[in-house]
């Protein structure tokens, strides 16, 4: 029961944030790049974007931090927010950022566009995807 | 490349549909919204880290476009490098450097802010940073993007 509730409220999260991503036009590379490109053809879009969502989000966590559980099992899973920054995170923010910087995509508005089937994109996520089940099965073996 | 439109409306919106995404997700399953982290737990070791769950987000995301348009009635607009070394280059940097850092523009940019975390703050600082500092390099010093 709780695995099925979970899985649907997966599912209707996963296409609010797909749509959320959409609309918002972060789906298009292109618009990220301008983003990025602060001193060029600057577009300040995505920035609108992270306020809509801190917006929302920032007191929505709260509120549901206020109950001891979620709807499906027993606690959260959220790290502390004063856990340590450590130099494997600001290496691996850094080494993000030089990618995204490259192609426009994140992880988010990559998998997003896979289905539209770009060759671009089909070869970014195949690699991301990769890198990330590397890292996953080099933890499952130290 | 470059001069996209500024959208305000539209991705002020677009990020408030985030936002809620990111609070029923924790509402229902207790976990971060946050898409490299969802990536990674479609692969073992899976101790508790309900898979069927992450299947299923990602399944929606991948079929979003569809949806949109169904909804929208027009297609999703975008232009994606044509290079495949650049993709797998840019592939291979991401997926390496979110695994590192346990998070990317979701887990860290929306999620990680939207509650304060030390850890999230530094690393939106940072990958910010970097890209910023990438996209100058490729568009005013090396001369632009191999795009199709």
């Amino acid at each position: 029961m709780g695995v099925m509730v979970g899985a649907i409220g997966a599912l209707i999260s996963g296409l609010l944030f797909g749509l959320g991503l959409i609309l918002s036009g972060m789906a298009n590379p292109a618009k990220v790049l301008d983003f990025l490109d602060v001193t060029g053809t600057w577009d300040p879009s995505l920035a609108f974007v992270m306020a809509g969502a801190i917006g929302v989000a920032a007191p929505g966590f709260w509120l549901v931090r206020r109950r001891s559980a979620p709807l499906t099992g027993p606690v959260f899973h959220v790290p502390p927010a004063d856990a340590p920054v450590d130099r494997k995170l600001l290496v691996g923010a850094a080494v993000f950022g030089i990618g995204w910087g490259l192609a426009g995509f994140c992880p988010g508005p990559a998998l997003v566009a896979l289905a539209l089937a770009a060759p671009g994109t089909l070869a970014f996520v195949a690699a991301m995807v990769a890198a990330i089940a590397a890292g996953a099965l080099l933890q499952t073996r130290r | 490349m470059g001069t996209t439109e500024f959208t305000p409306w539209a991705s002020l919106a677009g990020g408030a549909l985030i936002g809620c995404s990111a609070v029923l997700l924790l509402l229902v399953t207790g976990r971060i919204a946050g898409i490299s982290g969802i990536v990674r737990r479609l692969f073992p070791p899976y101790g508790g880290s309900a898979p069927f769950e992450a299947a299923a987000f990602v399944s929606a995301l991948v079929v979003s476009p569809f949806v949109w348009e169904r909804l929208a009635g027009s297609p999703v607009q975008q232009t994606v490098t044509g290079s495949m070394s650049f993709a797998v280059t840019a592939g291979l940097l991401v997926g390496a450097g979110v695994f590192a850092a346990r998070g990317c523009t979701s887990g860290h940019g929306v999620c990680g802010l939207a509650r304060f975390s030390r850890r999230s703050i530094a690393a939106t600082a940072v990958f910010m940073a970097t890209a910023v500092a990438t996209v100058y390099v490729v568009r005013h010093l090396v001369g632009g993007w191999p795009w199709a």
